[in-house]
């Protein structure tokens, strides 16, 4: 059961700030989503195996060799301030 | 007030010395100017999918077998969610509930003889990027980024709380550090950030089985910072407990200039990364041949050679375990003793003089000019009583300096030994008649003199006559 308080530590963790309506929504949405796994959850699972990932493939590798790097233009080109050679963002201690 | 004891474990990061990123081909070279050793991949740009470096994974599998480890058939990467900038995807990609290895040991040397450090896990995770702050970090408002570093391999080796001192964590990092540099995976420079270690410190009343609330101390970049942070902390614990307090459980980082540890109190919950399977990339399926391919690749470890040096060549444990310290001396050590046949006598010039004036001059034994040919000519103009040891030494340094062999040296310097009779006589006759009070010491019966008067000799020789057909001389005129 997820209540208004785990709503709020979520948002905290997900930087959301949420109006007390919505709040009440995502604990109401949230819980029917939990509530439909709790149906899942009847299944009988005991000799499958817990899936890891959703495709049947493993071992995709790439060799150690270095490739181009792009421009350091490109780089910063998206970030909403920079200095110098730099990303810029508010300091968090 | 009880007595209290030290519960330590150590969570150590190595930089793997691959060309290209964990997930992306961007270069690993160290420096470069800020944002240049960056692409898509490693920027965390929408749309881009990552995919694993093959020299990493055999990278952490090399390290593992080297620690003894139990390699996992089955792996996976997982994102461990935070908001911190110095990752640009807001989650570092690393492995969670099924790390490449588990379960291994290293050995430490105690006062009551070799103790085995459990390790808990081995898992490859990517390196975050750098916040440099202008002025200090209190000072200014801002952060600025330089991703370079982000999506650098790296490996976290996490072992059991199983060390009881400051002492046995430094020799448990060296130890780590030696067998790591061995198997050649990483060059293990702490200055420069490729060896990381945290500690997890608590302290409990001696008989005690459970264990006391933890701190976890953070950034430390030497082993001097390890042993002087850990040994703070143990003050600071048992302060605390015995003033009725009570230990927090929180991260700590080491101030290198105060020399305390200082509490990192964060306002949000630290701990709740929210592990999540990484959908871009696929698990890892570690086939037994590919295991036993590393395996067969492995160099001789440390601890197997250092056994044989004592076995093999005689060697005083002492010996052994300085001269396996590195790959690089434990080598030269074994090129020497090929073309010398006194183990013992190499192994006392490698770890005195040689390494003293490697030490001097800043070099590792790799850059040294001296070549075990070298060396084992010396050693035997030695044995054969062409030089005395003291002119050795004169002839050892000159080596070191010029590259020039022994022999060379020897004659054109002319330092070979006196050890004709007739030659020596007249000295000894002559240092007799310069030096009465001394030589009525003696026939006092006082010892002591006899050595003033050898000096005399060796003084008037330049060093270059026999000592021992001195002493005789000396002893039969007297
Ligand atoms: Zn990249």
């Amino acid at each position: 059961m997820i209540t208004k308080k785990d709503i709020e530590h979520v948002a905290l963790l997900s930087r959301l700030e949420l109006t007390g309506p919505e709040k009440d929504m995502y604990t109401r949405q949230l819980n029917d989503i939990l509530n439909h796994f709790q149906f899942l959850a009847r299944l009988d699972t005991e000799n499958v195996q817990p899936t890891a990932h959703v495709l049947p493939l493993q071992n995709v590798f790439r060799e150690d060799w270095v490739g181009r790097h792009i421009s350091r233009e490109d780089a910063l080109a998206n970030c909403p301030d920079r200095e110098e050679n730099y990303f810029k963002v508010p300091k968090i201690v | 007030m009880p007595q209290y004891e030290t519960v330590i474990g150590l969570e150590v990061h190595v930089e793997l010395k691959t060309r290209a990123k964990i997930f992306c081909d961007s270069t690993t070279e160290f420096g470069g100017a800020p944002n240049t050793h960056v692409c898509p991949v490693c920027l965390g740009l929408p749309g881009v999918l990552p995919v694993v470096n093959k020299k990493v994974v055999e990278y952490a599998i090399r390290a593992a077998l080297a620690l003894n480890c139990k390699i996992a058939r089955f792996s996976k990467f997982d994102r461990k969610n935070y908001y911190y900038p110095d990752m640009p995807k807001n989650y570092q990609i690393s492995q969670h509930d099924l790390p490449i290895a588990k379960h291994g040991y290293l050995k430490i040397d105690t006062e009551n003889g070799a103790k085995k450090i459990g390790i808990t896990r081995l898992h490859m995770e990517e390196d975050s990027g750098k916040l440099v702050h202008q002025g200090t970090i209190t000072a200014s408002p801002f952060s600025l980024v330089d991703y370079n570093r982000a999506g650098v391999p790296l490996i976290e080796v996490v072992s059991e709380p199983d060390l009881r001192s400051p002492e046995e964590a430094r020799q448990y990092m060296e130890k780590l550090r030696a067998i790591i540099l061995y198997t050649g995976i990483s060059d293990c420079k702490m200055e420069e950030g490729s060896l990381r270690c945290d500690a997890n410190i608590s302290v409990r009343p001696v008989g005690t089985d459970g264990f006391g609330t933890k701190a976890e101390i953070k950034n430390l970049n030497s082993f001097k910072a390890l042993q002087r942070s850990l040994n703070f902390e143990i003050e600071r614990q048992i302060k605390t407990l015995e003033a009725g307090g009570r230990i927090i459980q929180e991260t700590r980082t080491w101030d290198e200039g105060k020399g305390e540890t200082l509490s990192l109190r964060s306002k949000e919950h630290a701990h709740d990364y929210r592990y999540l399977p990484d959908p871009d990339l696929v698990p890892l399926l570690i086939d037994r041949q590919w295991v036993e391919d590393i395996c067969g690749s492995l160099p001789e470890l440390p601890d197997h050679r250092r056994e044989r040096y004592i076995k093999e060549y005689g060697l005083p444990d002492y010996d052994a375990a300085i001269l396996t310290n590195t790959k690089e001396l434990a080598d030269y050590f074994e090129d020497c003793v090929k073309v010398c046949p006194n183990p013992k006598a190499v192994s006392n010039w490698i770890m005195g003089d040689f390494t003293r004036l490697l030490n001097l001059h800043g070099l590792e034994i790799t850059e040294c000019k001296i070549t075990p040919q070298n060396l084992a000519s010396l050693l035997g103009l030695i044995e054969q009583g062409t030089i005395s040891g003291k002119i050795a030494k004169t002839v050892f340094a000159e080596m070191f300096a010029g590259g020039t062999d022994a022999e060379t040296i020897v004659k054109e310097k002319g330092l070979v030994q006196i050890s004709d009779k007739g030659a020596v006589i007249a000295i000894v006759e002559e240092v007799l008649v310069t030096n009465p009070g001394p030589v009525a010491d003696f026939r006092a019966g006082r010892e002591r003199a006899l050595g003033f008067l050898v000096g005399r000799v060796m003084k008037a020789t330049q060093g270059k006559a026999n000592p021992e057909l001195v002493n005789k001389l000396l002893r039969e005129k007297l």
